[in-house]
């Protein structure tokens, strides 16, 4: 047996089916997200700012997580976590890129609103 | 029988090997969840040589016995959904005809990723890990089609060999 020619297509139609993909779930990078949105286990723990300074730790009972955001990017520095994941995903800034944390069951993801619900998402600028 | 059980643990523990293999190879591809699939050369070669219950109880054994040995908790639970949905499609896969090892190994692949990133979401509670879903379809294409060429070699040297 060898390779056959349905196994170069379901190849192309899997990798056709990812740029696919790729384009649609695609962060906009036009639309540069203003916030970080934090949940943990599915629960929003807030919502911060990228444009601010911000060094948030995130204790749980499984560990912690610390977030940075500054520059107008967010990144794990630390974490306790087993895989260290959440650290090697590096810098997220624009709207749609998200860092996860599986093992505390947290996810870090820019938006382009702050209260996560799209109410916000045409404005250009929020004041408050 | 007693023949068929050695067959199936010496599979087992040859799956087990090879997830080790990969858990301590510093091998990081920047994204969770892109590996190797090392252990899927058992269960792809298994489906052509073994009865399709052996390879199931190979597989899943493989999975629960490494996510003890080398895993933590939910590293379990992810394995779990990309190993069952992954033993699925190749099944459905192998009785179609005109795919050979390397188009099973290559669903197999992108369909174990994908049963883990859907165990992720679920986890996570939060549906943003599907963000990574086009770099791991197309990294499982690519594992997929590089175990399925170890698969084809792996059946050519015991071709005619009583298993």
């Amino acid at each position: 047996m060898g390779i056959k020619k349905k196994d170069i297509l379901l190849a192309c139609f899997l990798l056709f089916a990812a740029c696919l993909l790729f384009f649609v779930l695609r962060p906009v990078k036009s639309g540069t997200g203003g916030w970080v949105r934090i949940t943990v286990d599915g629960k929003l723990y807030g919502t911060y700012p990228l444009s601010g300074k911000e060094k948030i730790r995130i204790g749980q009972d499984s560990g912690y997580n610390m977030v940075y955001i500054e520059d107008g990017a967010a990144w794990i520095s630390e974490a306790d976590c087993p895989d260290g994941y959440c650290i090697r995903q590096g810098k997220i800034t624009g709207k749609g890129q998200v860092i996860v944390c599986l093992p505390h069951r947290l996810v870090l993801e820019v938006t382009g609103e702050e209260s996560g619900d799209g109410k916000k998402e045409d404005l250009d600028a929020v004041v408050h | 029988m007693a023949k068929r059980i050695a067959t199936c643990a010496a599979l087992v523990a040859l799956a087990m090997i090879f997830s080790y293999v990969e858990a301590i190879l510093p091998v990081h591809f920047g994204v969770p969840g892109v590996k190797l699939g090392l252990a899927n050369l058992v269960v792809v070669s298994g489906l052509y040589l073994l009865r399709p219950g052996d390879v199931f109880l190979i597989s899943l054994s493989r999975i629960l016995l490494s996510a003890l040995l080398f895993g933590s908790g939910l590293s379990l639970l992810y394995s779990l959904a990309g190993g069952i949905l992954s033993y699925l499609v190749m099944l459905l896969l192998k009785r179609r005809r005109g795919f050979s090892a390397v188009g099973l190994s290559i669903a197999g692949g992108v369909a174990h990723n994908i049963g883990q990133i859907a165990a992720a979401a679920w986890a996570a509670g939060s549906t943003a890990v599907f963000y990574y879903l086009p770099v791991l379809v197309v990294a499982g294409v690519f594992t997929g089609m590089l175990m399925g060429l170890l698969a084809i070699r792996v059946l050519r040297v015991l071709a005619g060999k009583n298993i």
